[in-house]
């Protein structure tokens, strides 16, 4: 297997050509849009919080694979659960992409999303997966916010 | 002729593996790499004569002072300037083009000035111009492009007005590799009594320049594009404009006399020149200079030429994939740049699977955010050749991006 084979898997390929979520809620009760000034990368987020649960979340914008189907499992990943699991998630998914060689990360809340973890080999495309992430957080705490990469 | 061996063999780092395959470099208007003897230029410097110049008189300093001088002499007859005090050191085409903007710009320019700049400008020669027309009430206006990349002059008598002060423009772009009308510009602006500022960072590199020739008041570039090392650049003026420009920088060595109360200023270049120069890197820049003189300009050019034509002739193959090629679409009005697009595959993509097979490109916008964004996308890639390149390695290329789409729409490799 070549190493970008390690980062193109069929999952992260499968949710580039049909991310899930995709497209902008009717009435989201909070949104953020995210951006990378770097390449150029724009992800919004939209959500719908009923009480302290995700009820709906969907995602629009324009990128590269990793950041778009980061994007995607991201929406799957967090659809339903409530506020704190989800930065619990968060957290962990953070933590499997900035941590050092060799060093472990919880992944048993991750599920699906651990298949983006070779994306640590890969500084260069850390901040792509990521951004849904920072986004999804801001949308989560701030509302109506914009975040950037940098 | 070329011989393209003997010419790789120069070069170290192309006998480099990059995850598992030989290096297949074409990231080249982003930086060349350096031959041998501008490696060993530097290593000797400071392991032979390491010494300030201009100040002391033992032998150390005597004999980088020599060689410092000797090195301006070289890029002086590699652009054919009038003399080698018109050639001022500064870090890179950047600083060149600020110290323009800083010191000629904010004497002369006034409100209601008009400076006129090319669409596919880098942003260096583009903020500082932003900056200068912002503070004085200035006005910028751009030229014309054609859908091919190409600058279009028909309306340039409605562009280039009496008011115009200044006309900036890129020798060739790095975004697109359009090679521009320049000498017909510079004429142009000097009918209207304008100064023509001239961006070489990517042309001098590639072909011969002949300031004298062209006319340019200021011609700028840099020398970590043209086997030089980083963090040297040049800045090229006008004798008789310099003279009449005040320095942006002072301190040491700019200066003739120096009271409690006042300074009285060097000659040029020195005026222009604070604080000890890059002494090692403005030397090892004359040694990449004797290395393309020793090929010949006319060579490298004719040899990158016969990459481009064969580079376009094979990004025709890409046409039935949806891959868009931007610039102009002839080896005589573009070096050997390749910007491109593809559907449904990100630039960055792209480069990662490049990457893995060996072959660096640049993707992004390429400090010319302006002109990627007119073109209707948010990034390219983009693939640019050196002398050192050869036309398998444009194969190698083209079949890089055929095997990326394959990945990209079925998955297989």
């Amino acid at each position: 297997m070549n190493d970008f084979q390690e980062l193109y898997q069929e999952i992260v390929m499968d949710h580039n050509r049909r991310p899930r979520n995709f497209g902008e809620l009717e009435n989201p009760t909070s949104f953020a849009n995210g951006f990378n000034p770097l390449c150029g990368d724009e992800i919004n987020i939209y959500l719908e919080l009923v009480d302290d649960q995700i009820v709906d979340i969907s995602f629009n914008g324009d990128g590269c694979a990793i950041s778009k189907s980061s994007a995607s499992m991201l929406t799957d990943g967090v659809k339903g659960k409530n506020v704190s699991d989800a930065i619990q998630i968060f957290e962990s998914f953070r933590q499997m992409l900035t941590r050092k060689p060799g060093e472990d990360f919880s992944s048993e809340i991750l599920g699906d999303l651990e298949i983006l973890s070779g994306v640590s080999q890969f500084p260069a495309r850390i901040k792509c997966a990521t951004l849904a992430w920072h986004t999804f957080h801001t949308a989560l705490t701030e509302k109506d916010k914009s975040v950037s990469t940098e | 002729m070329i011989n393209i061996n003997k010419i790789r063999n120069d070069f170290p780092i192309l006998s480099k593996k990059i995850n598992g395959h030989q290096l297949v470099y074409l990231d080249n208007a982003a930086t060349t790499h350096k031959p041998r003897s501008v490696i060993n230029s530097l290593v000797d410097f400071y392991e032979n004569y390491n010494s300030n110049v201009h100040r002391g008189v033992h032998t150390l300093s005597m004999e980088a002072t020599d060689q410092f001088e000797e090195a301006r002499q070289k890029i002086s007859s590699f652009i054919n300037s009038e003399t080698p005090q018109s050639i001022i050191w500064t870090r890179n085409a950047s600083e060149s083009l600020n110290i323009i903007s800083y010191s000629w710009g904010y004497k002369n320019i006034s409100e209601g000035d008009e400076i006129l700049l090319s669409p596919m400008e880098h942003h260096s020669n583009l903020i500082p111009w932003q900056e200068l027309a912002r503070a004085k009430g200035a006005k910028i206006k751009y030229l014309s492009l054609n859908e091919d990349g190409t600058l279009d002059l028909s309306n340039i008598d409605e562009l280039m007005t009496l008011n115009t002060k200044l006309v900036s423009v890129v020798h060739v772009s790095n975004a697109l590799g359009t090679i521009n009308p320049v000498k017909q510009l510079c004429d142009k602006a000097h009918e209207v009594g304008a100064l023509f500022v001239l961006d070489g960072a990517q042309s001098v590199p590639h072909m011969l320049v002949d300031v004298q020739e062209l006319d340019c008041d200021f011609f700028v570039f840099s020398g970590h594009k043209m086997m030089g090392p980083t963090g040297i650049g040049v800045l090229y003026g006008k004798m008789e404009i310099l003279e009449k420009m005040d320095p942006v920088f002072t301190g040491g060595e700019m200066v003739l006399e120096v009271t409690y109360e006042k300074a009285s200023w060097a000659d040029i270049p020195m005026k222009f020149e604070a604080g000890t120069p890059n002494i090692a890197d403005s030397i090892a820049l004359g040694a990449a200079v004797d290395y393309l003189q020793n090929i010949g300009m006319v060579n490298i050019h004719d040899y990158e030429k016969t990459i481009t034509s064969y580079g376009l002739q094979k990004f025709q193959e890409l046409e039935s994939e949806g891959v868009t090629l931007f610039g102009p679409k002839s080896s005589d009005l573009k070096g050997a740049v390749f910007s491109f697009h593809i559907p449904n595959i990100h630039p960055h993509d792209l480069g990662t699977i490049l990457d893995g097979l060996g072959i660096a490109v640049r993707t992004g916008h390429h400090c010319a955010m302006p002109l990627i964004r007119s073109l209707g996308v948010s990034a390219t890639a983009r693939a640019s050749f050196y002398v050192y390149n050869t036309l398998d390695e444009v194969d190698m290329l083209i079949e890089g991006i055929k095997s990326a789409i394959r990945y990209f729409s079925d998955g297989s490799n």
